[in-house]
């Protein structure tokens, strides 16, 4: 496999892929799949009819790894790919997913990507998605992730999404179902900076006893970028919800934070907290006594802030 | 050498202004160690925020080695060699206590050269090494934390506010100890301590009492 040098920055930006990629992988690069390795336990298949792959995760298949990151180098793409993942039972296993885009045209480009998770009984996901657009083109980079998570009894999947820099506009959605005793713990960070827009809506319904959610979205807004964060969270048995909406703001940047809890059990617990406002005085000046300059202060806080 | 000349500082308060500093003059010498004590309000805090570029005097002069920093930043003054150990610690998401003394260190320290700080303080340093600098440490790890960060920034003049509140006894022996060794370590380096407690007043060059904004007594 072959790369230039662009493919190489994006894959390093988004996967921390530096040369040889263990365990299974694809690498898709402007729409054609450009590298792909199937392992004993974990097999990649291309669909039919539209874009995208099924992978198959054995059941019990113990300390391995997906990676299937995306790249975008040519101005003016426009694609829309289905991922399906069937991860067996007791299966453990961590996917890193990401999308670059280097867009230096002037048309749009984006990525639509649809990942559905079908995640057997008492198995473990860790799934880690970073967006990150560059390249200085006045075409847009943009990315409308769906996810979708469907947890058996006992399940667990951890999920990190990031998008720090360079996305022009991005519609997240996600939508999760939880059975008996299955755990989703979300971390999401969006920053957003220019003119940017970002809007990420989470459905998340409990629908067994214990099923446990923990949502946590930090996003910073900057420039005059604007984020919209719709929290839902239906808490339809014995179960525990958290969803978390902590944001900063600089100069413009505006944030619309929209929480949502519904219980429809008498012994469903949820809770959620939300916290807009700009970076705390208090905290650049103690950097400042430091020997840090405002301006390296709010670095560090919004760089720790979104870790 | 620090010289505070004629200090004054005021705040707007509802109709009349108040005046919480009030022309105050004072000199801390090198390679001594002066505590400033007296009650709640007397302006202790105030002084320290003062001297550090935090608050900026409505009149009066601010001396540091001979230069005049009353019109410096506090980033500049920093960098000039003031550091300032915060009477209430400020807490960050996700900046962890590593991140927190490399920053006060201004180089990249190992961990191993990181943890002497915390131990120094009475910390467990593997323990805290990797923890946030947020709501999940208590008042007491956070002050101690405050306190390693400004001993890495090994400073000419160091403020401490009231550091002794929300230590345990044991601890506060150590603390002692390490202020009497910073001292020690380099000759021309001053401390100044903002305190109430007994045994580190004991250990001052000179006490100075501040009360309604007003040396009140100085002495050795
Ligand atoms: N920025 C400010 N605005 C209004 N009042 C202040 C301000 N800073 C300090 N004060 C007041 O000044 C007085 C002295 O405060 P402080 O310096 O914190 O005292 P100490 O540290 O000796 O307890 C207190 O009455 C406090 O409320
Ligand atoms: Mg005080």
């Amino acid at each position: 496999m072959e790369l230039n040098s662009i493919q190489q920055y994006l894959l390093r930006e988004i996967a921390d892929i530096d040369g040889e990629i263990k365990g299974a992988y694809n690498i898709r690069s402007d729409s054609m799949s450009i590298g792909r390795q199937s392992t004993e336990n974990v097999e990649i298949v291309s669909k039919t009819g539209v874009s995208g792959m099924d992978i198959f995760i054995k059941p019990d298949t113990k300390g391995e790894s997906v990676h299937i990151p995306v790249v975008m180098t040519q101005s003016g793409l426009k694609e829309t790919v289905y991922n399906d993942f069937f991860i067996g039972d007791n299966a453990d296993i961590e996917i890193v997913a990401g999308c670059g885009i280097d867009n230096c045209g002037n048309h749009d480009s984006e990525h639509d990507g649809i990942h559905r998770f079908y995640v057997g009984k008492n198995a473990k996901v860790k799934y880690v998605e970073k967006h990150f657009g560059s390249g200085e083109g006045t075409g847009k980079r943009i990315l409308n992730p769906v996810t979708e998570v469907y947890m058996e009894e006992g399940s667990t999947c951890e999920m990190e999404m990031v998008q720090i820099k360079g996305v022009d506009d991005t519609s997240r959605k996600t939508v999760a179902e939880l059975k008996a005793g299955a755990k989703l713990i979300v971390r999401e960070r969006l920053m957003t900076h220019g003119l940017q827009q970002a809007l990420s809506d989470y459905a998340v319904s409990l629908n067994g006893e214990g099923a446990n959610a923990d949502v946590v979205s930090r996003g910073v807004a900057r420039d005059d970028s604007y984020q919209k964060l719709d929290l839902k969270i239906v808490g339809n048995a014995a179960c525990k919800g958290h969803t978390e909406c902590d944001s900063i703001i600089m100069d413009n940047g505006k944030i619309l934070a929209v929480p949502a809890l519904e219980a429809n059990d008498v012994d469903a617990s949820l809770v959620h907290e939300a916290a807009i406002g700009k970076i705390a005085g208090d905290q650049i000046v103690k950097l400042m006594t430091l020997g840090l300059t405002e301006s390296e202060a709010e670095e560090q806080i919004i760089n720790g802030f979104l870790r | 050498m620090l010289e505070i000349k004629h200090l004054s500082f005021a705040v707007e308060d509802e109709s009349a202004g108040k005046e919480i500093i009030k022309d105050i003059s004072l000199s801390i010498p090198d390679g001594k160690l002066i505590v400033i004590t007296g009650p709640n309000g007397g302006g202790k805090s105030t002084l320290a925020k003062l001297i550090a570029g935090i608050e900026k005097p409505t009149s009066g002069q601010i001396i540091f080695n001979g230069e005049d920093i009353t019109g410096l930043s506090i980033t500049e003054r920093a960098k000039k060699g003031i550091a300032f150990a915060f009477q209430q610690p400020v807490k960050f998401k996700g900046i962890q206590v590593l991140d927190l003394i490399r920053l006060a260190a201004g180089r990249e320290l190992s961990i191993a050269d990181a943890c002497v700080y915390l131990s120094m303080v009475g910390l467990c340093a593997r323990e805290y090494i990797s923890r946030e600098v947020n709501a999940s440490l208590s008042g007491g790890e956070l002050k101690r934390i405050e306190i390693a960060t400004v001993l890495a920034r090994k400073s000419l003049l160091t403020l401490f506010d009231e550091p002794e509140a929300g230590i345990d006894l044991w601890s506060f022996s150590n603390l002692i100890d390490v202020f009497q060794k910073q001292r020690e370590e380099i000759a021309d380096r001053s401390i100044l301590i903002i305190s109430h407690q007994e045994r580190i007043l004991n250990i001052a060059d000179e006490i100075v009492v501040l009360n309604s904004g007003v040396i009140e007594k100085q002495g050795g």
